[in-house]
C-alpha cells in the first residue's frame, strides 16, 4: 500500500524546496566545503569579547536597544551585508549617533561572525554578502530565476522564494546551496507518476495521504492523483537543484539578496 | 392556567414507565456482551475487547454505510472522547468538560452539562477529555482540574463533585472513568508535573472516596527502595487511561504512565516502580495483587497507558487468562493476569533502545549514544489507542507507529511545584536537518512532515507468535483506536481523516470515507429499533453511520 521511495532515473525533472542554482559547469561542485562560507568559532569568541566590551552598552546585551536595529536578528537599517556591517563600525554614524571605531581587521570580523551567529557562541556565523550583487546572480550566472519565482515573477515549478529571508536563517540558505539533496525537505520531494490512461506526470509533491498525492506539475498545474489509479509512483530523494559552483563570496552575496526577501508583510 | 385535566394520566404513565428503561445496572455492564445494542464502557465491557456481537453491517454490504447524522464540537482541539450509548441515548464529552446527552438516531441533544475548570489548572498536551462512565441513573466524569463529578442522566443535574488533588501541581483527569459494582474508578495525570500518580474509588451514590492506590510507594512500603531520596514525592506515574476488569479475580487492570522528570532517568535511580507497569487491584479494596513493569527506569516517556485487553484463551495447549499488550515501548506482550506471570514479549516496529527481554520480561537495555536517534520515537511505537480483540480471529488490532525515532536531550531538572517537570528535551528524527516533524496530533490539512518521520499501521497481532497476520499501511501515523465485529469488519480511523472497514481476517480495506479530519478516539457501534450504527469522532464532527435505507 505504502509508496515505496526509489531513487529517481536521470531523466526525471526534480525540485527542491529551498531554491535552485542550476550548476553549468557540472562536476567541481565538491570542491567547496560549508567552511569556506563561515566565520570560525575563534572568530565568533573574539567578536563576544569585544561586543560586551565596546557595543553593548548602546546596543544592550541582547542586540535591541537602538531603535529599529536588532543586532542578533540582523534586523538592521544601514546594509545588511557583511562589508555594511564593517563600513559601519568603521566610520561611525553621524550626527554623534554611532562613534567610529578603530579595530583591525581580525576584530571587525569577529564582530561580524558574532552578530551573523545570532549572539550564540557555539552558533554558526555564515557570511552575507552584497544583495544587490546576490540580485543580479539569482537573475544572471547564478540561474536561480529560471525555476524560482519571487513577487509574481518567474516559473511555479520550484518553490516561491518571495518570502524566504523570513522563513529560513541564513545557515539554512546556505546548506541548500551547496547541498540540495541533503536539504530536500520531504515533502518537496520530486514525483512521477504514469497514470492508468497513460499520461507522465511529474512535479513536486503539495500533500498526500494513503490513498491520494496532490502536486503542482512541471506545467504549473495543480493536480491531485489517486494512487489505486497509476500505473507507476515513484517519490526521488534527490533535489533537481544541483550544488552550486558559485564562489563563496558569490554565495555569500545570493544569500545576502535572499535575506532580503520578505514577503508581503 | 390551569393544567388540563389529563396531565395526570401522562405523569402516572411515565412514572410506570421509568424503571423499565432508565437504570444501567452493575450487572447489565458486567454482562455488556449480552447487550449489544448499547456501549456501556469506555471499551465496550470490561475486557476492553472492544468486540461487539452487532452483525447487520458485514463485509457484503458495508460499502453501503452511509452518514445518518452529525454533531459538531463547538469547542476546538482534538476530540478524543469515546461515547457510551444507552438505550438509544448517547453520552459524550466535549473540551474541556461538557457532557451532553444525544439522540443517538438523529444527533439531537437533550442536555448539556459544562463544568467550569478551576483557574489554576494545567495540563501537558491539551484539554483532553476521553468520555464518561454511567452507573443506575447518573453519568460520571473526570474534569480537567482533577474533580470528579456525577450528574443525573435525565438532565444532567449535577448530583455531586470530588476534588482528588491539587490541579495547581499537575494533577488532572482525561481518562473516562470505569465502574466496577458501586464504585467509580478514575486515576489522575500530569506525569510531566512531578505528580504522585494514584487511582482512587469512590462511592458512586455519593463521590466519598473508598480508596487510594499510590502508584509510587510510600516510605515502609514495598517497591519503594525502587527511588532514592524524595523522587518518589515527585516521580510522575500517573494513570490517565481506562483500565479494565476481571470480576471472576476480582481485579481492576491499570496502566501506569511514565516516571518524572521524563527524559533524565539518571536523575532517578532504580527501577522507579509503578511507572511503565501494569498493577492489579483488588477491585473493593485497591489493595496491589501483582504488578509487571515493562520499562524501568524510563527514559523516553514510554507510558504503559494502553488499555489492558484481556482474553481467555489457549496458550500452549492450556487454557489460560491473558492479558494482551502491545506497549508504548514497541514490546508486545502476553502476560497471565491472575499472577502477572510475563509469557512473551516481541518487538512490532523498529527498537534500539534495549536489545530484547530476558526470561522475566524486563527489557536489555541499550541506550543509544549521545545525538543518535532512538526507535521508537518518544510517542512510542503505539500509545493510549484502544485496540480490540475479536475472539473469531483470535487476533489483536492496534495501530503502531513505524519508521519512527527521537533524539534526546536529557537535563537535570528541578522540581518546581506546578511547573513541568522533563529532565530536557527531544526532538524528532528527521532526514534533513529542521524538516517538519510529527507532533502530537495534527493541525493542518497539509502533511509537510510525511512518511519520512514515521507512518502509521493498523497490525493484526497473532499473540501466540507476537508477529502480524497482516498490515493496513497509512501514510500518516495514527492515533485511532479500533472496533472489531461478529461479522468480522475491523473499523478504525487515522490523523488523515479517512475512515476505513477493514476485513478482520485478511486487512482488506472493504469500505472508506473521508471525514476531513484527524481521528484520534476509537469508533464505537451500537443498535436503536433494530438498526446498527457506527459512530466515529473526526476533526471537530462526531458522524454516525447506518446502513442506506
Amino acid at each position: 500500500m505504502r509508496d515505496i521511495l526509489r531513487a529517481s532515473a536521470c531523466c526525471l525533472a526534480m525540485w527542491l524546496t529551498g531554491l535552485a542554482v542550476p550548476s553549468h559547469s557540472g562536476g567541481a561542485l565538491s570542491a567547496q566545503g560549508f567552511e569556506d562560507h563561515r566565520y570560525t568559532t575563534a572568530d565568533i569568541e573574539t567578536g563576544s569579547r569585544l561586543y560586551t566590551a565596546e557595543c553593548a552598552l548602546c546596543h544592550g546585551s541582547n542586540g535591541d536597544e537602538v531603535d529599529g536595529v536588532n543586532l542578533r536578528t540582523g534586523q538592521l537599517r544601514r546594509g545588511s551585508s557583511d562589508d555594511a556591517i564593517r563600513a559601519v563600525v568603521a566610520s561611525g554614524v553621524g550626527g554623534g549617533r554611532m562613534p567610529a571605531f578603530d579595530l583591525s581587521e581580525a576584530e571587525l570580523n569577529g564582530l561580524v561572525a558574532f552578530i551573523r551567529a545570532g549572539f550564540d557562541p557555539g552558533g554558526v556565523a555564515v557570511r552575507i554578502g552584497d544583495a544587490e550583487a546576490g540580485r543580479a546572480l539569482f537573475a544572471g550566472g547564478g540561474d536561480c530565476a529560471s525555476c524560482h519565482r519571487v513577487n509574481g515573477v518567474g516559473p511555479l515549478t520550484a518553490p516561491d522564494l518571495s518570502d524566504i529571508g523570513a522563513i529560513r536563517t541564513p545557515a539554512a540558505l546556505q546548506r541548500v546551496l551547496l547541498d540540495p539533496d541533503g536539504s530536500l525537505i520531504p515533502i518537496n520531494r520530486p514525483i512521477r507518476a504514469v497514470t492508468g490512461s497513460g499520461e507522465t506526470v511529474e512535479g513536486r509533491r503539495l500533500n498526500e495521504d494513503t490513498y491520494s498525492v496532490q502536486l503542482i506539475d512541471s506545467h504549473g498545474h495543480l493536480r491531485s492523483l489517486i494512487k489505486a489509479d497509476l500505473v507507476e509512483y515513484e517519490v526521488s530523494q534527490r533535489a533537481t537543484m544541483r550544488p552550486t559552483t558559485l564562489s563563496s563570496e558569490q554565495v555569500a552575496e545570493v544569500i545576502g539578496y535572499l535575506m532580503t526577501l520578505q514577503g508581503v508583510r | 392556567m390551569k393544567a388540563p385535566a389529563w396531565t395526570g394520566v401522562a405523569v402516572t404513565l411515565l412514572i410506570c414507565a421509568a424503571p423499565l428503561t432508565a437504570q444501567v445496572s452493575y450487572e447489565q455492564i458486567l454482562n455488556a456482551a449480552d447487550t449489544p445494542e448499547n456501549w456501556l464502557t469506555y471499551n465496550g465491557g470490561y475486557s476492553s475487547q472492544r468486540y461487539s456481537s452487532l452483525t447487520q453491517v458485514t463485509p457484503a454490504n458495508v460499502a453501503e454505510l452511509e452518514s445518518k447524522w452529525m454533531l459538531q464540537d463547538q469547542v476546538l482541539g482534538a476530540w478524543q472522547s469515546n461515547p457510551i450509548v444507552v438505550d438509544g441515548i448517547m453520552y459524550i464529552t466535549q473540551r474541556p468538560n461538557d457532557i451532553m446527552a444525544v439522540d443517538a438516531v438523529t444527533g439531537s441533544v437533550f442536555w448539556q452539562y459544562r463544568h467550569t475548570n478551576d483557574d489554576g489548572t494545567r495540563v501537558c498536551c491539551g484539554a483532553n477529555n476521553r468520555g464518561v462512565a454511567i452507573l443506575d441513573d447518573r453519568v460520571f466524569m473526570g474534569a480537567l482540574d482533577a474533580t470528579l463529578l456525577a450528574v443525573d442522566r435525565t438532565n444532567g443535574k449535577l448530583l455531586w463533585e470530588t476534588s482528588l488533588a491539587d490541579p495547581a501541581l499537575g494533577y488532572s483527569i482525561t481518562m473516562a472513568p470505569l465502574v466496577v459494582k458501586d464504585k467509580v474508578l478514575v486515576g489522575v495525570g500530569g506525569g510531566e508535573f512531578g505528580i504522585r500518580g494514584f487511582v482512587a474509588a469512590f462511592d458512586a451514590a455519593t463521590g466519598e472516596e473508598v480508596y487510594r492506590f499510590y502508584t509510587i510507594p510510600g516510605p515502609g512500603e514495598p517497591g519503594h527502595d525502587s527511588w532514592e531520596g524524595d523522587d518518589w514525592e515527585h516521580g510522575g506515574a500517573p494513570v490517565w487511561v481506562t483500565g479494565s476488569f476481571d470480576p471472576d479475580l476480582n481485579l481492576t487492570y491499570w496502566g501506569v504512565g511514565n516516571p518524572g522528570p521524563d527524559w533524565n532517568p539518571g536523575q532517578r535511580p532504580g527501577d522507579n516502580l509503578y511507572s511503565d507497569a501494569v498493577v492489579a487491584l483488588d477491585a473493593d479494596t485497591g489493595e496491589l495483587k501483582w504488578h509487571f513493569q515493562f520499562t524501568p527506569n524510563d527514559g523516553y516517556d514510554y507510558d504503559a497507558v494502553q488499555v489492558p485487553l484481556l482474553v481467555d484463551t489457549d496458550w500452549n495447549g492450556e487454557a489460560r487468562n491473558l492479558m494482551l499488550w502491545a506497549n508504548r515501548n514497541g514490546y508486545f506482550y502476553v502476560l497471565d493476569r491472575i499472577t502477572g506471570e510475563f509469557l512473551s514479549g516481541t518487538p512490532f516496529v523498529k527498537v534500539n533502545w534495549s536489545s530484547g527481554l530476558d526470561d522475566n520480561g524486563r527489557p536489555i537495555p541499550t541506550p543509544q549514544p549521545e545525538g543518535m536517534p532512538t526507535w521508537p520515537g518518544n510517542q512510542g511505537g503505539t500509545n493510549w489507542y484502544p485496540p480490540a480483540y475479536s475472539p473469531r480471529t483470535g487476533l489483536f488490532y492496534f495501530a503502531a507507529w513505524e519508521d519512527y525515532s527521537t533524539i534526546y536531550a536529557p537535563e537535570e531538572a528541578e522540581y518546581i511545584p506546578g511547573r513541568m517537570y522533563l529532565g530536557g528535551g527531544f526532538s524528532v528524527n528527521t532526514p534533513t536537518p529542521g524538516a517538519p516533524a510529527i507532533g502530537i496530533g495534527r493541525d493542518t490539512p497539509i502533511n509537510t512532515w510525511t512518511d519520512a518521520v514515521g507512518h502509521g499501521t493498523v497490525m493484526a497481532m497473532d499473540p501466540h507468535t507476537g508477529k502480524p497476520v497482516w498490515k493496513y499501511e497509512q501514510f500518516d501515523v495514527s492515533d485511532s483506536g479500533m472496533l472489531t465485529t461478529e461479522s468480522d469488519l475491523l473499523f478504525t480511523g487515522g490523523r488523515e481523516g479517512h475512515f476505513h472497514a477493514l476485513d478482520a481476517r485478511t486487512g482488506e480495506l472493504l469500505w472508506k470515507t473521508s471525514l476531513g479530519g484527524q481521528i484520534v478516539m476509537a469508533p464505537i457501534t451500537f443498535m436503536v429499533d433494530g438498526k446498527q450504527y457506527v459512530s466515529v469522532i473526526s476533526g471537530h464532527a462526531l458522524v454516525t453511520f447506518g446502513l442506506r435505507d
